[in-house]
Order: C-alpha cells, then structure tokens, then sequence
C-alpha cells in the first residue's frame, strides 16, 4: 500500500521505538500534525522550540535513548537551535525534524524558508534534506542510527512540505549502508596492556571520568576498575553520577566515599585539583579536556603520564598531549582493562597507595567544600544541601546554568549515572526546566528538581505551563539573588566590582507567576523557611516552583581564575 | 586562505560521498575549527558515486592530526589519504595570460617551450598560456612571465597521488 510522506514519517518513528515527540506545529508540518491522531506516539506541546529540543535533550539524558522534536520551518526550525548545539557539544542522541518549504520553493526566500541544514551543520553530527519521498525511510534510519551509535548526538533532518505529501510504497531498509561511518568502540589490546604496565608503575594514580562513562552505561566497571587499582575518582560535571559520591553502610548512614574526589576544574574541589595537579599517572576516561577542567593547559596534571580512553578520535591530544591513547566505547575499554588487572593483580596494592590516599585524605580535610549558614538569611548551598538531604539523593536533578549549577554540582550528592542533566558544553541558561519536563515524561513517578537561578528560569519561564497542563510535577527551585550571579562573581573578583547589568532587582513575583500558570508557588526568605518550603513542594504532586530568597552576593568556591593553573585556587 | 605562521604546508587527499552539500562540510569544518586552507579542488571520481577533494592546508604536527581526525569525523568522508605518511606526486594546472607583442613572443615561445607549455589562445596582443606541474615549476613560469607582464591567472589547485608500491 502507498503511504504519504507524512504517514512514512510515523511509521519510521515507530520501528525506532519512538514513543514520544516534543514539538510545536506550523504551516510546513502540518501534513505531519494531520496523521499525528492515528499514531501511538504521544505528543508534548511545547510553548517555544528552545524547549521542545532541551526537553527531547533531558528525556535522552534521562533515559539514554533517542529523544525527539518536531518543529516548523523558518523561526520554528531556528527556534531549535541553542537546543541542538547543547545536545551537540554534550553528546546527547536526538534526532530533530524540521519543516521546509516546498522543494520548488528552496531557495526562494520563501516564506518562513530558512537554509536550516546550512545554519545547523557545525552543530549536529549529521543533517539531511530530505528531496525526494524516496529518501525518507533511509534517512530517518540513518538519522537515529547515527543518533545512538559511537559518540551520539543530534541528528538533524529537514522535511520539505511537498515530500510530506508524496506517495510511495512504504518499506523500512533492514540495516544502514553508511561508507564513511564506522566509530572504533572495539579497544585496542596493545594500548590496554600499554595503559596496565603504566598502572604497575604508577604510585599516585588519578582516575578523571568525564560524560563518556554515563553515555557508554560504564559506572559499574568505573567502579571496578578503581577498586582494582585503588585510584581515587574524580569527574568532570557530565560525569557526576557516574561514580558514587557518597556511601550506604549496612545501617543506613550515608558518608563521603573515601575514594570520591569530587569534581575538578574551575570550581572543583580542593582535593580533586590537588591530586590532578600532583598524579604521576592520570587516567581519563569519556572526558575531553575541556578548558574549565584544565585550566591553564600546560599547567594541568604536569607530572602524570596521561591514558586517555575516549570513543572520538579527534578528542584524543586535542588540548592536552596523551601518551597512551585508547581509542574505544568507554564500556569495552574498562572491561578490558579490568581484565588485564585481575589476571595480573598489582602487588601490595593497598601498602603501595597508603601515602597517598592519606595525602588525599590531608587535602580533603583543609579545605573540604564549605560554606557557613548563619542567622536568617539563606546559603545558596544550604538550599541544595537540604533538597539532596530531604529526598535522600532519591531525584533526577537538571540544573540552569551558572551558580546554581555549580552549587548542584558540588552540594548535591550524585551516586547514580543519569541523574544530573545539565548544560555543559555549551553552558545554555534556560536548560533546565524543559530539561526537567522532557526527564519528568519518561520517568512520570520519579521527583524531578530543576536547580535554578533568578536570571535561567525566566528563559525558558514559558514551559511552566507545559509542565502543568500535562500534569509533569516537576520542582523547581530558584535560588533568587537578585543578581545574574556568576557574572557578577567575575565582576567583583577581576572587574573592579563593576556590575553592570548583572542586577536583577526588577524580577517577577515568582509566587504569583506560578500561580498564574495552574503551579504552585512557594517562597522562603529565612533560613528556618527553607526545609518545610522543600516538604511542602516534595509532597504537592503539581509542578511547583520553589523561591529561595538567597544570599545576594554569595560567591561559587573554590575558583580557579581564567588562565591559572588548577592548583591555583581562590578559596573562599 | 591566510598563511599561517607556524607550520608548513601539507597536502591531504579526502574521498568524500558525490553528494550536495558535502564540500561545504569539509569547508565548513576548517573555517569552524581555525584550520586554515591554502587550496582546494574537488571532482568525481571514477565511481560517479564520490568525488576526491585535493587540499593544502598549514600548521603544526598536532593541527595536522586534528584535521586529519576531524575529516575522518565526518560522516560523507569516506577515506583521507594523508599524504604525510607516504611518497606521492601532486601536479597543479595554471592558465596564464601574458601580453604578447613584437619585441617579446618570441621570449614568451621560449619560456613555453622550456616548461613543456602550451600556448591555448593567441590574440593580437596576448598568449593565454597553459602549463601543469608541481609548486616550484608553476611558480617560475609565473616569475618569468611575471616580468613580460601578466595580466591574469587561473589555477587549479593541486591535486595529488600516492606513489605506486614499487614492488
């Protein structure tokens, strides 16, 4: 039987396991909104397009397959954007469909025509215009096949409004014919035995996880193979969770895991940036060294032979110069070198890294994180300190960008791989709560909370009724200082405490907005306030949105200025 | 197109899909990533399926190998040829017009003949000369004329092989 190009596109969907779209229609699509009815596939309706792609982006972070977006052509497809250059630069597998004008219209200057694979291009893995409703089937196989495979991310795929109409027989290809696709996941034996010898010498070993290990499903062989080896952790933000930064006993009683770090970098914590600084051996795992990780590049870990495990060649001696490179899935590279470790166990293990763990030990406790809470006025800190403490870390949590992020970060502890979800590549303020919506959708009973700003939330402020109106009780939290907060920090330490336009004194009522939006609404302006405030949201099953009127000028340490080297740390 | 100051030149070969939109790929990830090219030429292969894409570009060991990688990256790239690793010839074709009267055809013939030029159009004042080779021969045709007066150039841009295995 013939289909239409529009029916084609669902039935597509449907093989890929596609069970829920975010998207916002228009002239270019509705030939898809048309079918839409007749297909078990559900449908959030976003309010902007920014959203629909970060909510397909926190669903695919979430869940770990490939989330979705439907969008018109022109400022619909635009409109995507900052969504898909933040998916791109964290690797996160989506497949975004755009309208176009009709293929004789293409070039026209039509109306609402936009070139979007021209405009998308640096910031997908691949796009397609898709001519002819010949191409369709294989494309959006190709589309989510390169989604999920090797080192994921967005997939673009333009859909002109004539194709969506045309009729053909429909067939789905069995498998992808891509000649110039074949990501390595397969590690080479040669450089694991490589990497094992340089473990056997090394004394002060330090393991860095970056995203790749979240992405690869690798938290347990993470785990393993730093017990092996008794290497302490530490992870960049994409990898927080990956590796558990507290511990259970048998009790109950939750406590620091020894051999956790914390994050390092720009705002990572004192140990972490010590032991990097100080390693005679750094094993990166799915992590790239980005600049607010290494600081100051010739600076960064420059006494430790470095391994770099990373399925993206180019991001291997891309800032910093491996020595032993592992191209590879982080998965098929741990459990390899486990293997290697446990046939050839390192003698006197535990003798050999006493000295050092106790130097670790020594550094975590002169400047552990720190903050004080004193009298009524509210810590930042302090808020997430006690979000993490009433839901006893049992949350999926996304973060806007900036203080609020960092402080997540490093107050909130993370013991499971895909329960942070935030920003950061691109570092894209308003991330978070279509995030949180799109983690909320796939896990509709989990508690979902978006650490957020005064400044980020009201950049993507419109979703709020798309939480609500789809009954998505996701919390958020704004820490209010009044300030675009981590502009102003810089403010204040590199710029003569010049800020300008970093205050926010006009804002909102935030009580009232939600409550213009069917949410509700909470506020706490002293410190005794915060934990039922947190009570209260935890046990109303509507998203709520929680107003923390925090300390205005509180500042995000440790800090390692632009430039510096790590081990160079402004310490509160 | 700029020089860069650090690094020399080296030439890559890239097999890509004969597909639209793909060149600008290849070009839009060196002006993206900083890397710079000092030419370029494409045309289909013997299979009209892909096409082979002729650059030179600039900068250090580790620059090469990133751009290397990240051509590799893309997905209508289907094989780089990096010609740092292996023996290969590389031939560029210029059509070079010259002015051309009484007192200098005669040089201009000579010089034709010594780089085995062809001289492809005649006017009563100007040669439109064409001659191949590699960098150094086009660039001293281009010298000697260049004191005839030369009134306009067109280059191919390099293209570039591998040495067949001699054994």
């Amino acid at each position: 039987m013939k289909l239409k190009g529009a029916q084609i596109f669902f039935e597509c969907l449907q093989k890929e396991g596609v069970e829920v779209i975010f998207g916002f229609p228009g002239g270019a699509v509705i030939d898809i909104y048309h079918e839409l009815p007749k297909y078990d596939i559900r449908h959030i309706l976003v309010r902007h397009e920014q959203g629909a792609a970060h909510m397909a982006d926190g669903y695919a972070r979430a869940t770990g397959k490939v989330g979705v977006c439907l969008v018109t052509s022109g400022p619909g497809a635009t409109n995507t954007v900052t969504g898909i250059a933040t998916a791109y630069m964290d690797s996160v597998p989506m497949v975004i469909f755009t309208g176009q004008v009709p293929t004789a219209l293409i070039g026209n200057d039509a109306f609402q025509e936009v070139d979007i694979v021209g405009i998308s291009r640096p910031c997908t893995k691949h796009n397609y215009l898709v001519k002819h409703v010949d191409d369709l089937a294989t494309v959006i196989k190709e589309a989510f096949f390169l989604a999920r495979t090797g080192r994921p991310g967005p997939v673009l795929v333009d859909l002109p409004k004539d194709v969506l109409g045309a009729q053909i027989e429909f067939r789905y290809p069995k498998k992808v014919e891509l000649k110039g696709y074949r990501p390595t996941l397969d590690a080479h034996l040669g450089q694991i035995k490589r990497a094992h010898q340089a473990i056997k010498k090394s004394k002060r070993p330090v393991i860095y996880a970056g995203g790749g290990v979240i992405i690869a499903e690798a938290g347990e062989e993470l785990a393993r193979f730093a017990e092996l080896i008794q290497a302490p952790v530490t992870t960049t933000l994409m990898g927080l969770g990956s590796f558990p930064a507290m511990l259970e006993d048998p009790t109950g009683r939750k406590e620091l895991n020894p051999w956790w770090l914390g994050m390092l970098g720009m705002h990572g914590t004192f140990r972490a940036n010590m032991a990097v600084s100080n390693a005679d051996l750094l094993i990166a795992v799915g992590a790239r060294f980005d600049d607010r990780v290494t600081g100051k590049v010739s600076g960064f870990a420059p006494k430790a032979k470095i391994i770099h495990v990373d399925v993206d060649p180019t991001s291997i001696s891309k800032n910093v110069v491996v020595d032993i490179p592992i191209v590879g899935d982080c998965k098929n590279a741990l459990q390899k070198l486990i293997q290697v470790c446990e046939k050839e166990p390192l003698e006197d293990i535990e003798q050999a890294r006493s000295a050092w763990m106790e130097q670790i030990r020594q550094w975590r406790e002169t400047y552990p994180l720190a903050y004080k809470q004193e009298g009524d006025i509210i810590k930042p800190q302090y808020v997430v300190e006690k979000l993490y403490e009433l839901c006893n870390g049992n949350a999926i949590v996304t973060t806007e960008v900036g203080q609020n992020q960092m402080w997540a970060a490093q107050y909130f502890h993370f013991n499971k791989p895909r329960t942070l979800l935030t920003s950061g590549g691109l570092g894209t303020m308003g991330y978070g709560l279509p995030a949180a919506i799109g983690a909320q959708v796939a896990f509709p009973d989990r508690l979902v909370i978006d650490i957020a700003g005064d400044g980020s939330i009201q950049m993507n402020i419109q979703e709020l009724i798309t939480a609500v109106c789809n009954c998505l009780p996701v919390k958020v939290a704004i820490l209010n200082n009044r300030y675009l907060g981590m502009v102003r920090q810089w403010q204040e330490l590199f710029y003569d405490k010049n800020y300008c336009a970093t205050c926010l004194d006009a804002a909102p009522d935030f009580v009232k907005l939600a409550d213009a939006y069917g949410a509700v609404g909470l506020r706490a302006t002293r410190a005794e306030e915060v934990e039922p405030v947190i009570r209260e949201a935890f046990s109303i099953k509507k998203p709520v949105l929680m107003e923390f009127v925090v300390a205005q000028e509180e500042g995000v340490y440790p800090m390692v200025p632009a430039g510096k080297n790590i081990s160079e740390m402004l310490l509160v | 197109m700029n020089m860069h100051s650090n690094g020399q030149k080296h030439t890559i070969g890239v097999v890509v899909e004969n597909r639209p939109g793909v060149l600008s790929r290849v070009a839009g990830l060196f002006s993206g990533r900083g890397f710079n090219i000092e030419c370029l030429t494409v045309a289909e292969t013997i299979d009209p399926g892909q096409s082979r894409i002729t650059l030179v570009t600039s900068g250090d060991q580790q620059v090469l190998e990133q751009i290397v990688k990240q051509l590799n990256k893309l997905i209508n790239v289907i094989k780089v040829i990096d010609f740092r690793e292996m023996e290969f010839v590389n031939r560029e074709m210029a059509l070079i017009k010259v002015r051309a009267d009484q007192q200098t055809r005669a040089e201009i013939l000579r010089i034709v003949d010594i780089f085995r030029a062809k001289v492809v159009d005649v006017s009563p004042h100007f040669y439109t000369i064409e001659v191949t080779g590699d960098d150094g021969k086009i660039a001293a045709i281009l010298e000697l004329l260049g004191q005839l007066g030369i009134t306009e150039v067109a280059r191919t841009g390099k293209v570039a092989m591998a040495r067949a295995k001699k054994h």
